[in-house]
């Protein structure tokens, strides 16, 4: 008999969730066949099982969060019979009950324990533990000014305020932290809010389980709302020009770059050249500062089956048009098939958001944070058009901007907006 | 605005209010001729007469025993226990009798009685002159307890404990009496029971006090501001009820406490105190509470040695907010 453990996936993460069993107990299972789903933040990865034979015990059931290094699942040789139900899955309590990982002949290992939280003996406050996992720290990060070089709380704050901290996923180890007692479970901004009263469900409606990634999506929202002060924007972009570009040039693109000639590569680069006139549209708030991103990394929302994510083309304005229309190509097919890694989901600076491709003409986007904007993109619509005094018939296309006003006045975002618009109406091949 | 010792406080709110509402009386050992040892009623019998300044027997269970049945026939009585280190005798009459009227009587009869009396050491009065008694008390529901320092407070607190239709239990720290003077509004005006003060605010500690602490606690946030550290002083003023939501407010700002009470440390006003923040906001301390009191020692002694190593200074007070700023 062997156990299987939790993963690590991703040198910061220190717990999973098993999100869907691909086998069922008693069900054979070969090496390296695809055993359970596992969710990490935004990342949902199929785990091989690392030995052939029999699925003889769950441990840790769909939806339950355990430490990396927890048993999850036990396997026994070749038609071994599946352990007796009475024995009922340790791991459905919270994760400070978590199974020990057992070795294969039973015995509780120390080596390979789940390592929560405080390397050396590090202590850490109460408080100190609740702003790093409300503010998804990485505490071994910082450096301390207490006692001993203890953390502090105002040095969690300080770092808070000077923008080091980033809402990257790969910063997802607030949870290391502490092995959290359920109660102090609460998302960011939910300390903020009053949750507002929900009849429990009625005959006939169902409910849908949280996965980890709905879970991430509603925190970042929530954050994002209660604590960036949104302005919006819209300008309407005549894309006549560009619409008869792209229908001489996408045949002959298909053959040479192998993908797709689409609006969105477009869009991306006038978006990079816009930012890199207005660079303070590249920008995050800080607190006591205002942090001017030098590089250019452009977040692309991409629906998958039970939610979004918004992979990143790092210094998209470096990129050439095929370059920048093979990385969506690239990125979306990952998410889709969620191969992605953290890294290709971390450190955007700005969004772009393609809402025109399911038909949308306005949308008011939520930005995504610590970026300061998100842009979208919506459908490219023929409208009469007033041209030169006579009206025309024309392809319209509305470009919406979310923008943080703690960063941004009207002013620079209007002209910002007005440059990628000039930037699309003029488009002859290199914007 | 007109500036008063704490004393002068007192004595004006007994004053007053014994001109405005003829239900109210005074009654203790010295408080007739003698003008109360403190000299805080002197001239009382010759404006308000013997049947309202009634010198009473060296009997403090008398004293509030019948402040209590006054009190409960509708008068508005102020026992006076002459020093807080007498007033053990009259233990049953304050726990067992006027804080239990309102509901014994299933809030037929309320008790408004006031029970005054002088408190606390560093005026050298030795093992029967220099105790602090709030602790035996504030274990007690039904009882306010009142520890103003200064003159304001003493006056408007005093002024909203004669007016309360509770017992109030008001403790007066006989070393503020002379030493601490201040501004006190003119004419009629009160201090709620139940309301801290915030003395001194600060952003990198709070210290929880009350009584003569509060002037030797802003005194050695005053002396730690040069090095650098904000400390926040939080006036209890009121012990029973206390104010819940301003101990939690600066915990929340500063994230370390710091609790000075003179009185001794084992189960005295700072183990509430402490406990109310671990219940309520654990999650928002940054070091472990500290608490600088008195020593589990049965009194204070006479020997100015052994005052100054039983009263907290603003030098001790002042040590332990460095260490804890520096946690």
């Amino acid at each position: 008999m062997a156990t299987v453990k939790m993963p690590q996936l991703g040198e910061t993460v220190t717990e999973g969730t098993v999100g869907r069993w691909l086998k069922k107990v008693g069900e054979a299972v070969a090496k390296y066949e695809p055993l359970l789903e596992v969710e990490t933040d935004k990342v949902a990865s199929e785990i091989p099982s690392p030995f052939a034979g029999t699925l003889t015990k769950i441990l840790v059931e769909e939806g339950t969060t355990v430490p990396v290094g927890a048993a999850v699942c036990e396997i026994g040789e070749a038609g071994a019979a599946p352990a007796p139900r009475s024995s009922e899955p340790v791991a459905s309590a919270a994760p400070a009950s978590t199974p020990q990982p057992v070795t294969s002949n039973g015995e509780r290992t120390i080596s390979d324990r789940p390592q929560v939280a405080t390397p050396d003996g590090v202590r850490y406050s109460p408080v100190v533990r609740r702003l790093a996992r409300e503010h998804r720290l990485d505490l071994r990060q910082l450096s301390g000014s207490g006692r001993g070089g203890r953390v502090t709380a105002k040095d969690v704050l300080h770092h808070v305020e000077s923008g080091a901290a980033r809402f990257s996923p790969a910063a997802q180890t607030a949870a290391s932290i502490s092995a959290p007692a359920p109660m102090e479970r609460v998302t960011p901004a939910a300390a903020h809010v009053k949750p507002v009263p929900v009849a429990p469900p009625a005959e006939g409606d169902t409910t849908v389980r949280v996965t980890q990634m709905r879970k991430t999506i509603a925190e970042h929202m929530v954050l994002s709302k209660t604590t960036i002060p949104h302005a919006w924007s819209m300008v309407e972009a005549d894309l006549t020009d560009l619409v008869k570009w792209r229908e001489r040039e996408k045949e002959a693109f298909k053959t040479r770059e192998g993908v797709n000639l689409t609006y969105l590569p477009v869009v991306i680069l006038a978006v990079c050249a816009a930012l890199r006139e207005f660079p303070m549209v590249n920008a995050t708030w800080a607190g006591d500062k205002i942090i001017v991103r030098k590089q250019i990394n452009v977040g692309i929302a991409v629906d998958i089956e039970d939610g979004l994510v918004v992979p990143v083309i790092k210094d998209a304005d470096h990129m050439s048009l095929s370059g920048v229309a093979r990385k969506i190509v690239d990125l979306a097919g990952k998410a889709r098939n969620r191969k992605l890694t953290l890294e290709e989901m971390s450190d955007g600076t700005i969004t772009v958001d393609n809402t025109g491709a399911l038909g949308s003409i306005a949308s008011y986007p939520i930005i995504n944070p610590p970026q300061a904007a998100i842009i979208t993109t919506e459908a490219i619509v023929k409208r009469p058009w007033v041209v030169n005094d006579a009206i025309a018939i024309r392809s319209i296309m509305n470009l919406c901007l979310s923008l943080d006003h703690r960063v941004l006045d009207g002013s620079v975002a209007s002209r910002f907006l007005q440059s990628v618009k000039h930037r699309l109406e003029t488009f002859t091949g290199s914007p | 605005m007109v500036v008063k010792t704490v004393l002068e406080g007192v004595r004006d709110a007994i004053h007053d209010e014994m001109k405005r509402d003829p239900r109210v009386f005074i009654m203790g050992e010295d408080v007739g001729p003698r003008g109360n040892v403190f000299l805080i009623t002197k001239g009382f019998l010759e404006e308000f007469g013997r049947d309202r300044v009634i010198d009473t027997p060296l009997a403090e269970a008398s004293i509030v025993g019948v402040a209590v049945g006054a009190a409960m026939m509708g008068m508005r009585p102020i026992a006076e226990i002459q020093f807080a280190d007498f007033i053990y005798p009259a233990y049953n009459q304050i726990v067992g009798e006027a804080a239990k009227i309102r509901y014994r009587t299933a809030g037929g009869n309320t008790c408004p009685l006031v029970i005054r009396t002088p408190y606390g050491g560093g005026v050298r009065g030795a093992l029967s002159h220099s105790v602090s008694v709030e602790a035996l008390f504030y274990h007690v529901p039904g009882l306010k307890i009142c520890v103003p320092s200064t003159p304001a407070d003493a006056q408007g607190m005093l002024t909203s404990a004669i007016r309360d239709e509770d017992p109030v239990l008001f403790l007066e720290h006989k070393r503020t009496y002379r030493l601490i003077k201040g501004d006190v509004p003119d004419g009629d005006f009160t201090v709620p029971i139940g309301k801290a003060d915030v003395a001194r605010p600060g952003k990198d500690l709070s210290v929880i006090t009350y009584g003569l602490m509060r002037h030797f606690a802003v005194e050695a946030a005053e002396k730690v501001a040069t090095e650098g550290i904000d400390a926040e002083v939080i006036d209890l003023r009121s012990i029973r009820p206390m104010d819940r939501a301003a101990i939690l407010d600066s915990v929340r700002k500063t994230r370390r406490v710091l609790i000075v009470h003179e009185d001794q440390k084992f189960g005295g006003v700072g183990a509430e105190v402490s406990a109310i923040i671990a219940e309520e906001a654990l999650f928002e301390l940054d070091a472990p509470i500290r608490r600088v009191c008195g020593p589990d020692v049965p009194a204070m002694g006479y020997a100015k040695e052994y005052e100054e190593a039983f009263m907290p200074s603003p030098d001790r007070i002042a040590g332990a907010m460095r260490e804890l700023a520096e946690f």
